[in-house]
């Protein structure tokens, strides 16, 4: 077993109370840094403990919050992006559902660190539950004193509203986000300017992941050296989420050290196959990255490694397919959920999304001719000039696809009809 | 018309508001709920209350994957069909749904308590196959299972 510490207070049934998060622990690192720390002790912290971004992009928070000026203007935001909606994703629903004060907490470190005076949960309408409990938490918070004005008697003061969300996936990226919130149109915003300097209204906004922010109170207490030694490669930091779905015997949320193998979560801790069927890909990171084969089996799984073999780990979402799935099927599927997702505010995405979906559509159902492999190639790296990241996420099981199973792509070709169905 | 007690309200949380345009999604959801989808009526009813024109309503009405412009029933159920609930029995609990409601995907069964729509990922995936009914999760999900949870509903909307 290896050290819960986002996951020390999680519980099958039910949320850690107030006093529970409390008896852990928590809030000591919010009265340690009220006490005894400028918002740059909290920045320095934050960027040696080399805390990654954890909503996919791996940013570093410390110099996130590093890039809001000393003399920017207030007031300034900390937006928390729950809208989860990367597919296979449902880490940032655990967390909350597990231990929502030590979201609290982190927002509000950060919030100091940023100096910045409200904090925004922005809540995917999918999970409406953990938007009611965090409306409680937050008021059991302010009663307490860890928020509203003169927090534990300093002179900060912050507060957390959640922000519902109408539901759609482009509302998960950073700027769109932010125009979301504006109750504009949430299509994506080149910058500059960098919402740090210019985001939400016109004012400095750090917007962060739900499982970096819970991160923020244990480097604190801890410190960063202990925080990095969770990990178990140097390159790695601190521990990882990682949601197992699939064809797995214990789907679930765990929480294991960073840079842990990829063979060691699906075999001890997901269970292992499912009716022992066999490893065939897996998705690391959402459906946004690309197949990993078997001969990526035991690779250890944090950025860094990931980055190194050509892959990325995303948000930790592992999705295993069995040598009984057929792989054109499920891209075809990932795209279809790009082509209905596609915010539409620029052409490649949508219009490539949905011109893919109709050539995967056709290879999967006998329809296959040999020139569209060729088609598709091209296709994705005209969704590499798409206006934001997402488009250039969505082609990546497309291209890995035709990369390392194009013997299953023309073998629909070839048979005119999926080898996987049996008629 | 909206009845005044739900227009105060609103009125009372946008003026507590720095920025009313913030609340959008809240008071679509408001007169949502109220009218049962967001009707033209319910649309202009909501631009005029936060000071917007109901072309830039409009634009936020049909972006949203969770506001109505159209009538639905009293239970919308919401079928994931993204990847996980694809490969854990997505097609069956489909086709059961469409038989047992005797409706396809995006309709409205005839006596107005279904609504059958097809969603992307909902967020459930280690609890897949799993459905949304009135954005409540149900899940793992078998045809028996679903079945019950119709009839209950079905006597619940008498």
């Amino acid at each position: 077993m290896y050290p819960q510490v986002l996951f020390q207070n999680r519980k099958p049934d039910r949320i850690a109370s107030l006093e529970e998060y409390r008896a852990s622990g928590g809030y000591e690192a919010l009265a340690d840094v009220l006490k005894n720390f400028s918002y740059k002790n909290v920045q320095t912290m934050v960027l040696d403990a080399l805390l990654l971004g954890r909503g996919g992009a791996a940013f570093p928070a410390g110099r996130k919050v590093m890039t809001v000026a000393d003399d920017a203007p207030f007031p300034r935001y900390i937006v928390c992006n729950a809208d989860e909606m990367e597919p296979g994703t449902f880490k940032d629903r655990v967390m909350i559902h597990a231990d929502p004060h030590m979201l609290i907490e982190g927002m509000t470190i950060q919030g100091y660190s940023a100096r910045a005076e409200k904090g925004i949960i922005f809540m995917r309408p999918e999970y409406e539950s953990a938007a009611r409990t965090l409306h409680r938490e937050i008021e059991k918070a302010k009663a307490a004193g860890y928020l509203g004005n003169n927090i534990l008697d300093s002179d900060y003061a912050f507060d957390i509203v959640v922000h519902r969300s109408g539901g759609r996936y482009i509302c998960g990226e950073a700027t769109a986000q932010i125009n979301a919130l504006e109750g504009k149109r949430p299509n994506p915003k080149q910058p500059p300017p960098y919402a740090t300097e210019k985001g939400l209204w016109g004012q400095p906004t750090v917007t962060h992941n739900v499982e970096t922010l819970v991160c923020i109170p244990h480097i604190i207490r801890n410190g960063p050296e202990w925080f990095r030694n969770l990990a178990l490669t140097q390159t790695g930091s601190g521990t990882k989420i990682f949601c197992v779905s699939g064809k797995v015997n214990r789907p679930g949320c765990y929480e294991l050290p960073m840079g842990i193998r990829l063979s060691e979560i699906i075999e001890t801790h997901a269970g292992g196959m499912r009716d022992g069927a066999k490893f065939k890909a897996c998705l690391p990171g959402g459906a946004s990255t690309a197949f990993l084969t078997p001969e990526f089996y035991d690779i250890e799984m944090d950025f860094e490694t990931m980055k190194k073999a050509g892959h990325r780990l995303g948000t930790g979402a592992i999705m295993v397919f069995d040598h009984k799935t057929c792989l054109v099927a499920a891209t075809l599927n990932l795209t279809e959920f790009f082509a209905r997702e596609s915010c539409g505010w620029c052409t490649p995405c949508r219009e490539g999304f949905p011109y893919m979906r109709d050539l995967l559509w056709r290879i999967e159902h006998g329809q296959g001719q040999e020139e569209f492999v060729s088609t598709l190639k091209k296709m994705c790296r005209h969704l590499w000039k798409s206006y934001c990241a997402f488009a250039i996420g969505g082609v990546a099981p497309i291209e890995s696809l035709l990369t390392h199973f194009k013997d299953e792509v023309y073998a629909h070709i070839r048979e005119k009809k999926c080898p996987f169905k049996s008629e | 018309m909206l009845p005044e007690e739900l227009k105060k309200s609103l009125i009372d949380k946008i003026a507590s508001v720095d920025h009313p345009r913030e609340l959008v999604v809240d008071v679509m959801f408001a007169l949502q709920d109220h009218y049962g989808y967001l009707s033209d009526e319910a649309l202009e009813e909501a631009a005029i209350l936060l000071g917007m024109t109901p072309l830039e309503m409009e634009e936020l009405a049909t972006f949203y994957t969770f506001i109505f412009r159209e009538p639905v029933g009293k239970y919308v159920i919401h079928v994931c069909d993204s990847i996980i609930c694809w490969m854990n029995g997505y097609e069956s609990i489909r086709d059961f749904l469409s038989q047992k409601l005797g409706i396809k995907m995006g309709e409205t069964t005839s006596d107005g308590v279904f609504t059958l729509l097809p969603v992307c990922c909902i967020g459930y995936c280690d609890r897949a196959p799993a459905i949304l009914i009135n954005r409540k999760v149900y899940g793992p999900l078998t045809p028996e299972k679903l079945d019950k949870i119709l009839e209950e509903l079905r006597a619940e909307a008498g």
